[in-house]
């Protein structure tokens, strides 16, 4: 899969639909010696869920703070809503909506006043309780920044993002240190935003929140894009030709490889098989047969489409790291 | 109240607006002060240590008051000084600091609230804890130590106003440039030190020379006799101490704006 072909085909549908929301002109970023994004290029529609994925330290954070005005590209060129997020950043500014990794709240002020607070910056903004009952800290409300957990700030880090009614709203790392209902709530907040027409730009090293919620996936590691493209195409979900399971380790992949329609066959982790298949009725069949004869047990199956896990892995040779 | 969940891209564009710069500032001051009030060291350090100083000195008559004046009128002009310092230099140094160290001045650099909009709230602030500072104190003094006004009030505004801008900036130089829990420890080892070697409550003279020569050379100290030489009758116009101290506000606002980080 090529980046860069990639790159040309969403700029040629950038053209036909109009002006993108977020321009990413082969901009690369330098910490000292080290370069932390080497020639980036995407572009983002209106109303677009992009995803950026990759692991830690891949430059996610540095992307989507260049984006937000915090850096200037050491190259290349960014255009936000159509602007310099540094030049222009007082008329880009009421038109974002941003949560930074660090939640950056007042540890002294309640989540309800830490709301009215940037609310007061807006000609418009949103209902302070409504906005606090949406992302499930009603109840919270009168609690100091300070005594919220991990996830509740995260939340209210979320709804201070929304406050202004943003067009264009930056997460990194939304759900990071949520447990799976906040989660939940928060992937629920998402959609709605998208419905409601929102553009959201949003970093993750979570395969599943990336699958899930985007429109179009950025993988990155090291800096550069390797991949770009819907989730469905990234995995193949249109044709489901992958057969997954899970079993006792050191199996032997050369006899997999062997039955029937096998066109690979690979332990991509320890007792983690997948198996390549045109015609995965017959494989099943085969596949139990031949896992019944050596009275090995299953642990897991599914059929389907490979996860964005397995095509990271594929892409990098390494696995997301946490 | 309906929730604006639902609006469509053409109604947020006019959704967003920002508010005017000034209702900005005035929201943000309004909480600089909320957060104020609620850092208790902080009321500790900028309100009761000040008034702490003047009732035990005055009380104690160890200073001399001068003929058919009170102690106060001698205190005084020493005691508003240590509350500019604290103001300034404790109170906003260790907050921003720590808002530093938080991430929300962070945050705010995304937000429609410029720098300079958040700064002007910041001032303001100041100025409204040190009204309260020098209110109370004069009360003070007045009540119970038969405290009378004399000299020029607006040359005291003016040294109140020129240790305003170095001490303010002297804290945020600190809050800046060094880690927060190194600007806590700071900014309270700086606070006695000018409290010893003001000469505000110890007359300089009676330190040893070398000590009481730097001293002279501390802002600490050109804060304090440019008030004590306004506020007492009789002294010389204070033209050094007032030179010094606007030297001392020049060079650590320049300080202050190359080292400041925001992140």
């Amino acid at each position: 899969m090529s980046a860069h072909t990639q790159t040309t085909t969403q700029m040629a549908q950038a053209l036909q639909k109009g002006s993108p929301t977020i321009v990413v002109g082969n901009f690369s970023k330098n910490y000292g010696a080290h370069r932390v994004v080497d020639h980036l290029s995407f572009s983002v529609q209106p109303g677009e869920v992009f995803a950026l994925l990759g692991p830690n330290g891949a430059g996610k954070t540095t992307t989507v703070e260049t984006l937000e005005g915090y850096r200037a590209p050491d190259e290349g060129s960014i255009r936000v809503l159509g602007l310099d997020p540094i030049r222009q950043a007082q008329q880009l500014k009421p038109r974002i909506g941003v949560m930074l990794q660090q939640d950056g709240l007042y540890p002294a002020l309640t989540a309800r006043e830490v709301l009215r607070l940037f609310a007061g910056y807006y000609a418009h903004p949103q209902s302070v309780d409504a906005l606090l009952e949406r992302v499930g800290l009603t109840a919270a409300s009168k609690t100091r920044c300070r005594r919220l957990s991990g996830g509740q700030k995260r939340r209210l880090a979320l709804a201070v993002a929304l406050i202004g009614n943003p067009e264009l709203v930056f997460l990194d790392e939304p759900t990071a240190g949520m447990d799976p209902q906040a989660r939940q709530t928060t992937w629920e907040i998402i959609r709605e935003l998208k419905r409601s027409g929102v553009t959201i730009l949003l970093t993750t090293h979570l395969m599943d929140e990336a699958e899930r919620l985007s429109d179009q996936v950025a993988i990155i590691d090291h800096g550069q894009l390797i991949a770009l493209d819907t989730p469905e195409n990234l995995t193949g979900a249109k044709n489901a030709n992958i057969v997954r399971f899970v079993a006792p380790e050191g199996l032997d992949c050369q006899q997999l490889a062997a039955l029937p329609g096998v066109k690979k066959a690979e332990e991509v982790r320890a007792g983690s098989y997948v198996l390549e298949s045109d015609t995965i009725p017959t494989l099943l069949v085969d596949l139990t047969t031949w896992l019944r004869d050596r009275n090995v047990t299953l642990s897991e199956l599914r059929v389907g489409h490979g996860s964005l896990e397995d095509l990271f892995l594929r892409l990098t040779g390494s696995e997301v790291r946490d | 109240m309906a929730t604006n969940t639902s609006l469509t891209t053409a109604e947020m564009s006019s959704k967003n607006t920002p508010a005017s710069a000034g209702r900005q500032i005035l929201k943000q001051t309004q909480f600089e002060l909320l957060l104020t009030s609620r850092r208790g060291e902080n009321i500790l350090v900028t309100l009761i240590i000040p008034i702490m100083l003047l009732i035990f000195f005055a009380s104690l008559k160890v200073i001399p008051a001068p003929k058919g004046g009170s102690a106060a009128t001698e205190l005084l002009p020493g005691i508003l000084a240590i509350a500019i310092i604290a103001a300034g230099m404790v109170n906003l140094g260790i907050a921003t600091a720590y808002e530093r160290h938080y991430g929300v001045l962070k945050r705010l650099g995304s937000s429609p609230l410029s720098r300079s909009g958040l700064i002007s709230a910041k001032i303001i602030s100041i100025l409204a804890l040190e009204i309260v500072q020098v209110v109370l104190l004069i009360i003070v003094a007045i009540a119970f130590y038969g405290w009378r006004p004399v000299g020029s009030l607006p040359i005291a505004l003016l040294a109140l106003l020129l240790g305003t801008v170095t001490f303010s900036a002297l804290g945020l130089a600190m809050a800046g440039g060094l880690r927060a829990e190194m600007t806590l420890a700071g900014a309270n080892a700086l606070f006695l030190v000018f409290i010893l070697l003001g000469g505000g409550i110890l007359p300089l003279d009676h330190l040893p020379a070398p000590i009481a020569a730097l001293a002279q050379l501390l802002p600490a100290a050109a804060l304090t006799q440019a008030l004590q030489q306004t506020m007492i009758a009789d002294q010389p116009f204070p033209t050094y101490p007032l030179l010094l101290l606007a030297l001392w506000a020049i060079i650590i606002l320049f300080v202050a704006i190359r080292t400041f980080k925001w992140e």
